[in-house]
């Protein structure tokens, strides 16, 4: 294997003949460079696309801080080459490599790999093979690093179950530490691989695929998923932590220009609204927040720190944050320096939210984004968002009056049962926002439409329902281009990209061997629009006798066995379903902060709701089992 | 005018090195306005709709080479105090500032201020000592070398000659296993020789060499 040294000698002979070396070569204000030779555990972190976007992937950020604040264990970064430098790497020899020490990834214990769309997929055996380790778990031996992963495919992760060792459902920040620590146990006590494994196995919140077997009905479908040896969980309950540990403020600042480029504050995890096409409001439950006061120290540190000029607050929903109007006056105070921006992602329709851009707006804060999704009653009653075209109207008109310019609107095509009405509804109330802006301000109004096309995600309410077909999609879509007219620019989603997401997401462990067919033929980048390559995709559907539409347009059946389904977000598969029926019928399920419909989260993460009273979680407070006996007590002495 | 803000001047020599070599100008140019925001020194803005911080880069190094000679002008609040280790502690790895001085406000911009850079120019595979010696002399005896530049916008050629831009080419004695080169060029606006120029005459591709800049000079 080469050495660090050996390595970079390479580098320096290769690194102009690319675009960008500046992305594979770190030396970035904040990475953390540990002393190799002396500590224990050693964790590459990998985001499999290239650095540009990787560098500020949030869910790394935090991991990389919490592994480096282990003195036994370090933590450093790597990233996928562009096609550019992945053609020099191969033709040069140099395997992948991490940015702090320039190590070999094959050289770390472990490699924990975010994936947080399945679009990675490809891209995630891409570095494998870059790294030089075989891409099966079951090809892997001692030798070579556990692969560990992650992100919110985590939810469904039997498509790449052939490749990850250990996948990690729900949250990163408490398991990391077990997963380092019982890599470091097995290691010092020279256990085999399969013993590793399996210990991980009992890691609450850790999946080892290899661990279990599945069976299939004639159909096609799942008949079991189970554990293949004793004294594994039959069922593996996603991650929590109980209470949002202090956020990373130490931020790596990247030396090139990349995507979000700036300091970020989680205000809270979580959404109570229950958009039934929404992946992360079912999988992320329950809503936690922090409080005002963490989140501004957190913000000063992270500014100080990175001397960032633009700050964002991430939540699922910035409208539902209780302190949000706290915040944003807060934050006039604390930062005087008008130079820093401050940007709200996902604010809500109402006018509430323009007082809240109102507030940032010397800050320059972009444009304004708005999310109807759907434009008919019908539509919205069905994914579970209710807002009236009145509502989007006066805060659209507001918008323009306030002195905004542009709004950019998004909505999706393909919820189920849409049909063409539906979508031309789209058209209208587009055509009608625009108008209001003409009237405010003039020629100078513009809008911006986004649209969408609805891949149905697992342990969501729609996982039981088809995505739309090519020519639904095409006949939609271009019902869009034809009627929009001019003054309201249009983007969309491709349907083969459409395809691709939807059948990646709800796959079985079939697709395993499709993901390697299809990397093998050439497919990476999927996420990449002009990489995109969907014949290539086919070709391996056919080459292991699988039929693509068997993930994508089959409507599933009620009781159908979901290979998903010995994953847990601890949310019940009967409240899903009954939420589907509900949408079925056209009823609105309205947010859970204002009444708790127990979903499944309270029953199963009791204990640690009861440890963290009070206005951190959203969900209501359980009684404290310590009054229970008490009274018992009492009684007795009675 | 943003001249009538109060404000001081700061002139900053510094050494770009390692994995700042395959950072571009630009991207440099973020990297000190962090690094200066880090350190807490308030910067002063351009007026106008899109006000930029005050910060001068003396000459733009081409991407790939390091530098022990590079510099940059910096305008912040008069009574914001400074030191040489306050902003080290909050630059890259790759950025070592060796001193920082006050200069006059109304001193003309860097990019205008330069006569010659020096430079050492390390060859990374083997080349005979009596080659290399022949090809520099034969760019240093030239009367002229006429050349071609392709302008980046609209692709136009212009000719220029290169040998006005070289002050002087010599082999640098053997030290370790690389053969070195020194070289001079002039560094006047619209006026500028670089080693990738030499290298190019040479047939050695830049990826192929070590370029460090020793020296700028300034016009006395
Ligand atoms: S337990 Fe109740 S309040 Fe908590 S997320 Fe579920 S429905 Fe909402």
């Amino acid at each position: 294997m080469l050495t660090p040294n050996q390595i970079e000698a390479r580098l320096e002979r290769v690194l102009l003949t690319v675009q960008k070396p500046g992305r594979y070569v770190g030396g970035e204000y904040n990475a953390i460079h540990k002393n190799w030779d002396t500590i224990q555990t050693k964790v590459a972190l990998l985001f499999p696309d290239i650095y540009d976007l990787g560098i500020s992937n949030v869910g790394l950020k935090i991991l990389y801080d919490q592994i480096n604040q282990r003195d036994d264990a370090l933590a450093e970064r790597a990233y996928l080459p562009w096609l550019d430098f992945e053609d020099v790497m191969r033709e040069n020899e140099i395997p992948l490599y991490a940015l702090e020490s320039k190590n070999p990834l094959a050289n770390f214990d472990i490699i924990g790999i975010t994936i947080p769309y399945e679009t990675l997929y490809t891209n995630t055996l891409n570095a494998l093979d870059l790294a030089g380790l075989p891409l099966k778990s079951a090809d892997r031996g001692e030798e070579h690093p556990l692969i560990i992963a992650g992100g919110h495919t985590g939810t469904n992760p039997e498509p790449m179950h052939a490749f990850i060792d250990a996948y990690v459902v729900g949250e990163g920040e408490e398991v990391i530490h077990d997963i380092v620590e019982e890599v470091a146990r097995s290691k010092s006590a020279n256990e085999s691989r399969a013993a590793l494994l399996f210990a991980l196995a009992q890691i609450p919140g850790v999946y080892v695929p290899s661990l279990y077997e599945v069976e299939y009905q004639d159909d096609g479908t799942v008949a079991a998923t189970k554990p293949k040896v004793e004294g594994v969980p039959s069922r593996i309950m996603k991650r929590i932590v109980a209470k949002l540990p202090p956020p990373p403020t130490n931020f790596i600042v990247p030396n090139i220009k990349s995507v979000h480029n700036r300091a970020t504050v989680e205000v809270m995890r979580g959404c109570t609204r229950g958009c039934r096409f929404c992946h992360a409001g079912f999988t992320t439950r329950p809503v936690r927040e922090r409080s005002v006061e963490e989140v501004l120290d957190a913000a000063e540190k992270s500014i100080a720190s990175t001397g960032y000029e633009e700050l964002s607050f991430l939540s699922l929903s910035s409208s539902d944050y209780t302190g949000i109007a706290e915040l944003v006056e807060a934050v006039n105070e604390r930062f005087p320096d008008e130079k820093l921006s401050v940007s709200l992602p996902s604010l809500r329709i109402e006018s509430v939210s323009l007082d809240l851009m109102e507030g940032l707006k010397k800050r320059r804060s972009a444009g304004f984004t708005l999310a109807p999704e759907a434009a008919t009653e019908r539509m919205r009653r069905i994914i579970n968002k209710f807002i009236t075209d009145e509502q989007l109207l006066t805060t659209a008109r507001e918008i323009y009056e306030r002195g905004w310019t542009t709004i950019k609107l998004y909505f999706m095509i393909g919820h189920p049962s849409e049909t063409l009405e539906d979508v031309e509804a789209i058209v209208d109330l587009s055509q009608k926002v625009l108008k209001e802006g003409r009237r405010a301000i003039g020629g100078r109004a513009k809008l911006n439409l986004s649209v969408g096309t609805f891949a149905p995600k697992p342990q969501t309410p729609f996982q039981w329902v088809s995505v739309d077909t090519f020519e639904q999609i095409n006949a939609k879509q271009d019902l869009l281009k034809k009627k929009l007219g001019r003054g309201i620019r249009l983007s969309w989603t491709e349907p083969e990209d459409t395809m691709i997401e939807s059948f990646l997401s709800r796959g079985d462990r079939r697709l395993s061997d499709v993901i390697l067919s299809a990397w093998k033929n050439g497919a990476k980048f999927d996420a990449w629009g002009d990489q995109r390559r969907y014949e290539t995709w086919m070709n391996a559907f056919a080459e292991h006798d699988l039929d693509p539409t068997f993930y994508t347009h089959r409507p599933r059946r009620v009781d159908e066995i979901f290979p998903w389904e010995h994953i847990s977000t601890a949310v019940h598969k009967k409240f899903i379903f009954r939420d589907y029926q509900q949408s079925l019928e056209g009823k609105i399920r309205v947010d859970c902060r204002e009444q708790c419909f127990a979903c499944g989260i309270l029953p199963q993460f009791n204990d640690l709701r009861r440890e963290n009273p009070g206005k951190g979680w959203m969900c209501p407070e359980v009684k404290p089992k310590k009054i229970r006996k008490m009274k018992d007590l009492s009684m007795e002495t009675l | 005018m943003s001249e009538a803000l109060p404000q001081k001047r700061l002139r900053i020599k510094f050494a770009k090195e390692n994995a700042l070599r395959y950072i571009g100008h630009l991207d440099l140019h973020h990297i000190w306005q962090r690094s200066i925001r880090r350190a807490g020194l308030p910067l002063i803005y351009s007026q106008g709709f899109h006000p930029q911080p005050k910060i001068q880069i003396a000459s733009a190094l081409p991407l790939g080479f390091s530098s022990r000679a590079e510099f940059v002008d910096i305008w912040i609040s008069p009574e914001a105090e400074y030191s040489v280790e306050g902003l080290q502690k909050n630059l890259p790895e790759g950025i070592k500032v060796s001193s920082i001085e006050e200069v006059d406000l109304r001193a003309p911009a860097l990019q205008t201020q330069g006569d010659y850079a020096e430079y050492e120019v390390t060859i990374l595979d083997e080349i005979p000592a009596d080659e290399l010696d022949l090809k520099l002399a034969s760019l240093m005896d030239a009367e002229s070398l006429p050349r071609e530049k392709k302008k980046k916008k609209r692709g136009k050629v212009r000719t220029f000659d290169l040998r006005t831009l070289i002050l002087d080419l010599h082999r640098l004695p053997l030290d370790g296993e690389n053969e070195r080169i020194y070289m001079r060029f002039t560094a006047r606006e619209g006026a500028t020789g670089r080693p990738d120029m030499i290298l190019k005459e040479m047939e050695i591709p830049i990826e192929a060499a070590r370029v460090e800049r020793t020296a700028l000079v300034f016009k006395a």
